[in-house]
């Protein structure tokens, strides 16, 4: 093989070099240990825990609010308190729900950092923390959501939510039409985690 | 500490620039939009992120801003828009409405 085609070796994990902050966080890490604060065990659990959160809790709110109206309003008052009806956790950071209608349609981002409801959702995909997508969808948000295949018609108002620090947002879809004869069940496997974020549509 | 502004009205963000761990972002400072809700009180993330207190907790609200007034011409549309959290401390009476 010419020395033109050799491939690059992939980098191993260790191969970057360790960041002030990774220093930072695995000091604190043992602190808290060393301190008796945190267990190695609370803290795996903790971990475990945050892998197996997803996005299949915020489906299936959104398939109860589209089948229950009294329960969509509840959820809209407070996503935080109407979780638990179907055994759901929110957590205790206030979730708000935003609703997309045939006049509004509704996109969530942190410019900031990468706020997310993660309890609902799971981890964020790393473009959700991208400065990319951080930047441009406040500013040209069709172009960004033309780039995930979602085409927002000129008569919707795209309203994009910019969280904080105190704040997350899950965005309840419109329900797809010709989905009448659908349960609940059916209904969760059309919703996506990114139709809960704002940039794609429930599958059709 | 109750709401000093209500649903509806129309509110400038302080064009402030002050440094260290500040949570309204840069594109909102000196732009004028609406309060949208309303949304509890919060204990101030820009003293807790120092360990201070921060005991003294501040409404937050949800303030709407149209495209057009954060981009000007470089807006995809002007009717679309954008809604950001913000705490009262940045926030003062606008005058004459959004110009």
């Amino acid at each position: 093989m010419s020395e033109a085609h050799r491939h690059p070796n992939q980098p191993d994990v260790e191969d970057s070099p360790v960041t002030t902050y990774q220093v930072m966080a695995r000091a604190l890490e043992d602190l808290l240990i060393e301190k008796g604060v945190l267990t190695p065990d609370a803290l795996r659990r903790q971990i475990e825990d945050a892998d197996v959160r997803g996005p299949a809790n915020g489906a299936r709110l959104i398939a109860r609010a589209w089948t229950d109206e009294d329960f969509e309003s509840r959820l809209l008052r407070s996503v935080n308190q109407t979780a638990p009806e179907l055994g759901i956790d929110a957590g205790t950071t206030p979730i708000t729900a935003v609703k997309n209608t045939r006049a509004v349609h509704n996109v969530i981002v942190c410019t900031l950092c990468s706020c997310y409801p993660t309890m609902l959702l799971g981890s964020p995909p790393d473009w959700y923390k991208s400065g990319a997508y951080r930047s441009r969808v406040v500013r040209a948000p069709r172009a960004v959501l033309a780039e995930f295949g979602t085409e927002i018609g000129a008569d919707v108002e795209v309203r994009v939510h910019d969280s904080s620090a105190d704040l997350r947002y899950l965005v309840i879809p419109m329900r797809p039409e010709g989905t009448d004869g659908l349960d609940e069940e059916a209904l969760a496997g059309l919703v996506t985690r990114d139709c809960m974020i704002g940039t794609a549509l429930p599958i059709t | 500490m109750s709401a000093r502004f209500a649903l509806g009205e129309t509110v400038r963000v302080r064009a402030a620039y002050p440094p260290g761990h500040v949570r309204t972002p840069f594109y909102v400072r000196g732009r004028t939009g609406i309060v949208d809700a309303v949304a509890g009180t919060y204990r101030n993330p820009e003293e807790l992120a120092y360990g201070r207190g921060g005991e003294l907790a501040l409404p937050l609200y949800r303030v709407r801003f149209s495209g057009v007034e954060l981009w000007a011409d470089g807006a995809e549309r002007a009717t679309d828009s954008v809604v950001v959290d913000i705490l009262e401390h940045w926030l003062e009476p606008a005058q004459g409405g959004i110009g």
